[in-house]
């Protein structure tokens, strides 16, 4: 396995000081049509907090990480990522949706990686990490290429950087997806089921950079039903079901004392 | 009945057709200077046509993709007119029907001494903004044809809209696109011939000239073969082309789309034998 000792925030560069909750969700609502599946969830995540989403698929986890950086529009609630609203400015009591351009500024600081990578398949895995720096920030591309070289030695692909998605293993390309977010210097990274796309061998390569990333103090919030990384590096862990929160606690009061019957019923299952 | 066939046939017997075949050659290896004049602008046409197809294609394309109703709206109904009628209709209205109602001239444009003429540029406004609905269809399966993926990572690493489609989904998309491209520039090198009806003398109207006038007249078997066999020169070289840049836009994505379609396939539609042994099937 790979190498991956070192302080990927040494490259990162630390988040901005910033209010100590980097995520503040506030009954937040979210239909599909007639269907509800955010029914009023709240959660707080702090400054350098690792939280673990878990929860049944349809219980809203994948929505509500989706609405931390406005992927998906909110119904009900607030949303705020960094001290501000998240795709919306308040006027007069009422939430209107930003511009597009304020949107996509606010996203800069929120990295997001996804269950199925995403990567951009007719870029090379530097071209993928160095893109958003470049065309994004506007960061210079001689400075881009060395950070991006270097946030993808540290997660183990030193070598692969002239390969195209196809030709990297799914663990690979998720690792190169997580550099791809890293390289904005995120003040947040947000990952939604990152290993369940992975055959069972790839998962350990993915966590194990998550873990780093974790120990480096980054604000993480993750939808996964990987409970060793809960043990090894969340602080909290979240049960969602049918839309709303409906335990959080330590990860050991979930592997010891569970409250919830729903919680018992699924952590059996995955346990 | 028989008495009317026999005496149409005995009318054909009458007026025995006297092959030329020198016609035919020089048409090809000695060519009026016409006949080459004929080509570049048939050339030029083609091509100056596409490219306007092709960006009205990307602008119809993101219109019938937006957002916004109106601009949804507007771009619905140029396909819906510019496909749904006869191009040789629209040449008529965008020269003659222009012209004569005062609405538009289509002027002469002198680019130091070498004069672009009115007709020249009806046609290619004619063809390009045809071409350019069948492009909007081309370019928006292109694009719906790339994974929402795409765009959803590209905006979570900040990029607007357009960025995400500029630098994320028209590139990728345009792998999609390409062969159809192809084909379509292979119709509109053809399709220039329509522009008779505006008397632009592009290769088609050259030929129709040599069979009118002068010592080539009234050869149009050996003339007109002569005039299918320079359209095919230039479909074939634009087939090379077309391979060429298909397989440089295959470059990074190895596997399935690496081969495209070979050139025999390419020119005569040969499908290549099944080579996948999976094809084979269980024996």
């Amino acid at each position: 396995m790979v190498e991956i000792k070192e302080h990927l925030l040494d490259v990162v560069g630390a988040p901005e000081e910033t209010t100590p909750v980097v995520v503040q969700a506030v009954a937040v609502r979210k239909s599909f049509g007639r269907v509800e599946v955010l029914r009023g969830v709240s959660l707080a995540v702090k400054r350098r907090e690792v939280v673990l989403i878990l929860g049944p698929s349809g219980s809203g986890k994948t929505t509500f990480l989706r609405c931390m950086n406005h992927l998906e529009k909110i119904d009900g609630g607030t949303m705020s990522v960094n001290g501000h609203l998240i795709g919306y400015r308040e006027n007069k009591g009422k939430l209107i949706e930003d511009k597009e351009s304020a949107i996509a500024k606010q996203r800069r600081d929120i990295g997001f990686v996804f269950q199925r990578f995403n990567l951009f398949p007719h870029k090379t895995a530097l071209e993928n990490v160095i893109e958003a720096p470049t065309q994004v920030r506007g960061e210079n591309e001689d400075k881009a290429r060395e950070v991006g070289l270097a946030l993808l030695t540290r997660v183990g692909l030193a070598h692969k950087i002239d390969a195209y998605p196809a030709q990297l293993s799914g663990g690979q390309q998720q690792r190169v997806a997580i550099a791809r977010a890293l390289a904005m210097r995120p003040a947040l990274m947000l990952f939604d089921e990152p290993t369940s796309a992975l055959d069972p061998e790839m998962i350990g390569e993915v966590l194990a950079v998550m873990k780093e990333l974790a120990s480096e103090g980054m604000t993480m919030v993750v939808v996964s039903h990987e409970m060793g990384f809960a043990r090894e590096a969340a602080d909290r862990v979240v049960m969602m079901d049918d839309g709303q929160i409906i335990e959080e606690g330590t990860p050991e009061h979930f592997f010891e004392a569970p409250a919830h019957e729903r919680t018992k019923a699924f952590l059996s299952k995955i346990l | 009945m028989a008495v009317i066939v026999e005496a149409c046939s005995g009318t054909r017997r009458a007026a025995a057709y006297q092959y030329n075949w020198n016609i035919f050659f020089d048409s090809l290896f000695r060519p009026d200077p016409r006949i080459i004049q004929g080509l570049l602008l048939t050339l030029s046409i083609a091509i100056t046509s596409q490219i306007i197809g092709v960006i009205l294609g990307i602008l119809g394309a993101l219109g019938r993709l937006s957002r916004v109703r109106p601009v949804r709206w507007a771009a619905n109904v140029y396909v819906w007119i510019f496909r749904g009628t006869p191009l040789l209709v629209q040449i008529m209205i965008i020269y003659y029907g222009l012209l004569n109602t005062g609405i538009w001239r289509w002027d002469d444009i002198n680019v130091s001494g070498f004069v672009i003429q009115g007709a020249w540029m009806a046609g290619i406004a004619a063809l390009g903004v045809n071409e350019g609905a069948y492009m909007t269809e081309i370019v928006r399966a292109g694009i719906i044809s790339i994974d929402p993926g795409q765009m959803e990572a590209a905006r979570s690493l900040g990029m607007t809209y357009g960025k995400a489609m500029r630098r994320i989904i028209l590139p990728q998309a345009a792998r999609v696109i390409v062969p159809p491209l192809g084909n379509e520039f292979n119709n509109m090198l053809k399709t220039t011939s329509l522009l008779v009806v505006i008397s632009v003398p592009e290769l088609f109207v050259i030929f129709s000239i040599l069979n009118g006038n002068g010592p080539t007249s009234f050869h149009p078997f050996e003339l007109f073969l002569a005039c299918a066999c320079w359209f095919l020169l230039l479909t074939t070289i634009w087939s090379f082309i077309q391979a060429w840049i298909e397989r440089r836009l295959a470059r990074g994505s190895p596997g399935a789309q690496a081969q495209g379609p070979s050139l025999s396939a390419r020119l005569f539609g040969f499908r290549p034998p099944a080579s996948d042994p999976s094809a084979l099937g269980s024996r």
